[in-house]
């Protein structure tokens, strides 16, 4: 299944607290979560998405706390995967249990622009720029690790095959 | 022959029931201590109801704490510390900890001996590689891997290379763990060691007390590392001995084990560090610090909440004042920590600075209460983030240091060594 989207561009070591504040740590329920998802990097970012955007930053995206809440933020809140040259590495865990795809590109974090409209093949790791008319390339989305994406995560995956 | 092996590897090795492990090897490993607390747990007992299963797969081996937003500040927070009790409750795990026998959990559970050499602890907290310094494979985790081990006792893991940290020399006064680390991270950026063990040797080392060591491995995470570990000595063993109510096996690193990085360091070259916002890479030595006022100064925290940091406070600060218009907040990490900190007269010295002592908790470390900033305020504190927004308002500052330079800086009202009282 590809995704397809707007692109959001963020700068180098996104942390975990601006992706969500500790104040709103006081609960884990995804919607309530997300409608704080980067508010302090910018106060209307969950406003002006649409579902299926892309986030593309700069190196060590998720940096800092263990909170799955990080993920569970951009996740509710629409974001269809993020890219990065690198991510920090309970975020990179945590992201694929909960069922979001990341992508490791250097050449797509930099080429990439805001607003680009961005398609990506989870299962060649091929990263298209659809406005510039250019393609890099990701390591590709194991087929295990697509499905355990498509149930929804580690979890919805693992009470599926328990069935 | 065997193949020589880091500390590391042994560990995962041992526990994947493997002779042998080299980098980028996937292992599964039988889980020593698994950890959860008032921000993660609630999640994990969500996924471990929902999976339907009965059991956790022994309530020896995991650990419960309340220590982020206790004592309770709302409630839903008060509402996510009574899923931990509850849970507790009905699996009967002997390691929870709520109200006045908790503490800041990586502060609590080496004091407890619940940690020890030769581990292997995950824990739903990214400073969990705090234990690491008594020479465990302790790494942070999410919720989801948290309760997948409270089912199984097992997790896997990519077993990580390793960057070797030598400090040569001697350490120049008021020097301590927390400037080794601000230093080498200020030196490899914030994932300087990203996905790699970090290890920490050499003649300064040897010398540093287990206080100190926590410090260092707890802030590992700081350069995006996996664990941050030392090799266990005569202190290690020491330490554990006296707290220890298992065995526990020492594991060290052959002398011609393999390293992706060797980093040397000299110790004489180091000063007092000080971490600008917004990132803990943004060090600078304290002589280069400049005029940078304070609001408030914090002291405590699973990375400088030991009874050792108050000891320096509190000899900086007998028979100071803080300056006029600041705010200092000391919350000694532990109960334990507390009570030395009242039997060695240190409260007093504290309250008659003009102090404000609060309970065991992580409260303003991560924003979370007992010390919010406002818009504009700018606060330095023993912690180990400054990221933006951590403490409080989007437009705040954090700016991390030692006890030392924390409790000068609190008597001074703007960032100072000791050396400037």
């Amino acid at each position: 299944m590809n995704i397809k989207g707007k692109a959001w561009k963020f700068g180098e070591n996104i942390d975990t607290d601006l992706i969500i504040p500790a104040r709103y740590l006081n609960t884990s329920d995804p919607a309530e979560l997300a409608k704080h998802c980067m508010e302090d990097a910018d106060p209307e970012f969950v406003k002006k998405l649409s579902v299926g955007d892309i986030i593309v930053a700069g190196k060590n995206f998720g940096c800092g706390s263990s909170r799955e809440h990080a993920p569970i933020a951009l996740k509710a809140a629409g974001i269809g995967c993020v890219i990065a040259p690198t991510f920090a590495r309970i975020f990179y865990r945590n992201a694929f249990n909960m069922g979001l795809p990341i992508f490791e590109s250097k050449e797509a974090s930099e080429d990439i622009a805001e607003g680009d409209l961005v398609e990506i093949h989870p299962s060649t790791g091929e990263i298209r720029n659809l406005t510039k008319g250019r393609t890099y390339k990701a390591q590709p989305i194991p087929p295990f690790m697509q499905e355990l994406i498509q149930d929804g995560g580690l979890i919805a995956h693992i009470l599926k095959t328990l069935k | 022959m065997t193949k020589p092996m880091t500390i590391a590897e042994k560990i995962l090795a041992a526990h994947a029931g493997l002779d042998y492990v080299e980098p980028g090897q996937l292992v599964q490993v039988n889980v020593d201590i698994a950890l959860g607390n008032d921000i993660t747990a609630p999640i994990a007992i969500k996924i471990f109801r929902q999976t339907g299963i009965q059991k956790v797969f022994d309530a020896q081996r995991i650990a419960l704490v309340s220590d982020h937003f206790v004592p309770n500040k709302d409630i839903k927070s008060a509402e996510q510390a009574k899923m931990l009790r509850d849970f507790a409750k009905e699996h009967g795990i002997v390691h929870h900890y709520d109200g006045g026998e908790s503490g800041v959990e990586h502060a609590l559970l080496p004091e407890k001996g619940i940690v020890l050499p030769g581990d292997v602890v995950i824990g739903a907290d990214s400073h969990t590689c705090t234990y690491g310094a008594l020479g465990a494979f302790a790494t942070g985790v999410g919720s989801t891997d948290l309760a997948a081990t409270m089912i199984t006792g097992k997790t896997w893991f990519k077993v990580p290379e390793s960057i070797k940290f030598i400090y040569n020399g001697r350490l120049r006064p008021w020097v301590t763990g927390k400037d080794l680390i601000l230093y080498t991270i200020g030196k490899i950026g914030v994932d300087g060691a990203l996905y790699q063990a970090m290890e920490f040797c050499g003649p300064v080392i040897d010398g540093l007390p287990m206080a100190d060591r926590f410090t260092m491995a707890n802030m590992a995470i700081e350069a995006g590392g996996k664990v941050g570990l030392f090799n266990p000595d005569e202190k290690t063993i020491e330490y554990a001995k006296a707290r220890a109510k298992r065995p526990f096996t020492v594991y060290k690193s052959d002398e011609n084990a393999s390293y992706a990085q060797v980093v040397e360091f000299n110790a004489e070259d180091i000063e007092p560090q000080v971490a600008f916002p917004h990132l803990p890479e943004n060090t600078r030595p304290i002589s280069q610090v400049g005029d940078v006022p304070l609001d408030q100064v914090v002291i405590g925290s699973c990375t400088n909440g030991r009874i050792e940091d108050l000891a320096v406070a509190a000899q900086i600060l007998k028979g100071r004042r803080v300056a006029q218009g600041l705010r200092l907040i000391i919350l000694p990490a532990t109960p334990t920590i507390y009570a030395q900190a009242m039997e060695s007269g240190y409260l007093k010295t504290f309250l008659e600075a003009g102090a404000v002592i609060g309970p065991p908790t992580c409260g303003p470390c991560l924003g979370g209460h007992m010390g919010i900033l406002a818009k504009g305020e700018r606060a330095l504190a023993t912690t180990n983030r400054n990221f933006v927004g951590r403490m409080g308002h989007p437009e705040s500052e954090v700016y991390l240091a030692s006890p030392a330079v924390a409790a000068a800086s609190a008597v001074l009202g703007k960032i100072a060594g000791p050396d400037s009282l």
